[in-house]
């Protein structure tokens, strides 16, 4: 084929650079530049090398954050995702009552993360909320403000409320692609429910689940309103995730050195990390 | 093993059917004896997948029974009935190896593991994927993947009955030939009943002993490929089988004599028709009952001649009727008006599109 030149087609693409520019690789230069540099006030700065970099990668406090966010990210994961197949599975296929399912499924997904956070918050208030209320009422110590395990089980709980419904949304499509002559097949050779889930629906629905994979593990590596809101990254430390962190730093002492330097430490660990899930999830197709 | 009745069968797919376009199938009785080699021949959408569906359990019949021998299966599930069914598109489990497709249906039943590799590569070898059985099935072409539909339907051999959906559509035809000729040499080797559901002729003469002509939801004629040709019951049956099919030809019937064009023509059965018989009365015959005759006969004009191979194919007219005639390779075909002489037991009257009945049958 012979490519046609056509130099003037840059001038379309043009907004579309100067876009991306603007808010995302001036910003992340400014981030970069600050990396680098000390100031102590006056808006003077000073080259500082790497040692925000050496100081961050050294911190214990750094290190506990990341922590508590590999825990969280890890356990929304681990329950969202075979939650949402498994609520996807039993979601009618036809009928009017898909309608009904579906925008009860997206209701969640559009309320304002605020919002969330503060609807969880005074929801599981030991003394006025429904769900602490109750809780106490049959016999639970429950008191999310005070102990930081029921403060985990409260930010865990409401992310699985707030965005199972991704994931089931998107294997509910992944479901309804598969077509017929698939489970008449099953029917005819035999196969069970446990079979044809496992032969038939998982393989199919592969593709979406490594997006949803990916979309809640980037999404939930980066959470900050929901949980600033509800714990506000409390008790103690307990619930502080690396976002709440990072602002902590930047915003709260104005460390801007450091919460630079921290903030590109973030950001490449989450590129990794999503690489390499994309490179394993995706390995079985290439072969 | 078993023999399949379909009995007073009826299926709509909508929900309260009132009129009879409302049913995708209408009252069907047939038959299936034990062993046969059976096809379901018909143009697509007059209800063959239908009825395929409901032998095998895929669809429960809004009417009438299904039995198996004589136990009634109509509520019964498809992996109770002991079925195997290859249906149109191949359907392969993407993440399994081709061994493993074909394992499925009898892993599922608890086959034990020695049998299971026996069966398979013995299915493998006659469908030609014994190279390819450590292979993802995944990575086949569309006719590898319609040889593993094809092997899960032939790998059990608990089954009462094999059904074939148009198996072949995705085949290329030379492959096509030769897997229709291994189902065949399979079917006479152990004798079990295949049902093969085609739209193409060649298809299904070559395939069946007996065959069931379908057309709107009804069957029109059951019977072997050669009782087909020289008998249709049906005009639908006459026109569909055949290449060129079967002449029909509008008539009058008088005292049981029949004419065409205003001229008497000899027929097999038009002595059973009484007069002032209901319906549209016609003639069929087929073009191969139909010659030139210079002496006498009815008058008719030559309008085209096509070749095609052993045989020309004549197109004349009589009146306004065309009436199409084979003449062997190599005779002279006079052009303008000629005379058609119509083989008198092969020339039958049709009313309201069916044989009647009685007469001199041949
Ligand atoms: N799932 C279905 N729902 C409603 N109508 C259907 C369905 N499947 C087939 N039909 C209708 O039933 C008739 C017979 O279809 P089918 O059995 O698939 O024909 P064939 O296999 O001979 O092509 C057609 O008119 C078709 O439109
Ligand atoms: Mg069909």
């Amino acid at each position: 084929m012979n490519k046609l030149q056509n130099n003037k087609a840059w001038l379309f693409v043009l907004p579309v650079f100067a876009l991306v520019a603007f808010n995302a690789i001036i910003p992340l230069m400014t981030v970069v530049n600050y990396s680098v540099q000390e100031t102590f006030g006056n808006n003077e700065f000073f080259w500082a090398g790497v040692i925000w970099f050496q100081d961050i990668l050294q911190s214990e406090r750094f290190h506990a954050s990341l922590g508590r966010q590999a825990i969280f990210t890890a356990s929304i994961l681990a329950i969202e995702m075979p939650l949402g197949v498994a609520i996807a599975l039993t979601m009618p296929r036809k009928g009017p009552w898909v309608s009904v399912c579906l925008v009860l499924m997206a209701l969640p997904l559009l309320i304002p993360w605020n919002v969330v956070g503060a609807m969880w918050n005074i929801f599981a208030l030991p003394d006025i909320g429904f769900l602490g209320h109750m809780l106490n009422a049959i016999g639970f110590d429950f008191n999310f403000t005070r102990q930081p395990g029921d403060a985990w089980f409260t930010l865990i709980l409401m992310d699985v409320w707030h965005w199972t419904s991704l994931v089931v949304l998107l294997a509910y499509a992944g479901l309804s692609s598969i077509p017929d002559a698939y489970y008449q097949a099953a029917k005819i050779d035999g196969a069970g429910s446990w079979a044809i889930f496992r032969y038939i629906q998982l393989p199919k629905l592969s593709r979406v689940l490594t997006i949803a994979f990916l979309l809640r593990f980037m999404d939930s590596f980066m959470i900050y309103t929901e949980p600033f809101v509800l714990t506000g990254g409390g008790p103690g430390n307990s619930t502080t995730l690396l976002s709440i962190d990072l602002v902590k730093i930047a915003l709260g002492q104005f460390d801007l050195g450091p919460a630079a330097a921290m903030s590109l430490i973030y950001f490449l660990i989450i590129l990794l990390l999503s690489w390499v899930f994309y490179t394993v999830m995706t390995r079985n197709e290439e072969q | 093993m078993a023999k399949i009745t379909l009995d007073d069968l009826r299926h709509a797919y909508g929900e309260n059917p009132e009129r009879p376009e409302d049913y995708a199938l209408q009252q069907l009785d047939i038959t299936f004896e034990d062993g046969g080699a059976y096809a379901l021949l018909g143009p697509s959408g007059c209800g063959k997948t239908t009825l395929l569906n409901i032998i095998s359990g895929l669809l429960t019949p809004s009417h009438g029974e299904v039995l198996f021998d004589d136990e009634d299966v109509t509520g019964l599930a498809p992996d109770q009935r002991h079925i195997a069914q290859v249906f149109q598109f191949p359907v392969v489990y993407d993440t399994m190896s081709v061994y493993d497709n074909l394992a499925f249906p009898l892993r599922n039943r608890g086959v034990p593991e020695a049998d299971v590799d026996k069966k398979v590569r013995e299915i493998a070898a006659m469908i030609d994927l014994e190279d390819t059985l450590m292979n993802r099935a995944s990575g086949l072409t569309a006719d590898g993947k319609q040889k593993i539909s094809l092997g899960r339907g032939l790998v059990r051999s608990d089954v009462n009955v094999i059904m074939f959906d148009e198996p072949l559509t995705v085949i290329d035809p030379h492959l096509k030939w030769q897997l229709r000729s291994k189902l065949k040499e399979l079917h006479q080797r152990v004798k079990r009943t295949m049902i093969y559901v085609t739209h193409d002729q060649t298809e299904a003469l070559t395939f069946a002993d007996k065959v069931v002509v379908m057309n709107v939801g009804e069957v029109v004629q059951i019977g072997t490929p050669v009782e087909l040709f020289e008998t249709p019951g049906h005009e639908f049956v006459g026109h569909f089988i055949g290449s060129p099919g079967m002449n029909i030809l509008d008539c009058e019937v008088k005292g049981g004599q029949a004419f065409l064009h205003g001229q008497p023509i000899a027929t097999s059965n038009a002595g059973a028709l009484k007069d002032g018989a209901e319906g549209p009365l016609r003639l069929g015959v087929r073009p191969e009952f139909v010659s030139l005759s210079e002496t006498d006969g009815i008058a008719a004009d030559v309008v085209k001649v096509s070749d095609s191979g052993r045989y020309q194919i004549v197109e004349t007219r009589v009146g306004d009727m065309p009436v199409k005639l084979l003449v062997n390779e190599g005779i002279e075909i006079p052009t303008g008006k000629t005379a058609l002489s119509f083989r008198a037991d092969r020339t039958r009257v049709y009313r309201d599109g069916w044989l009647v009945a009685g007469g001199a049958e041949a």
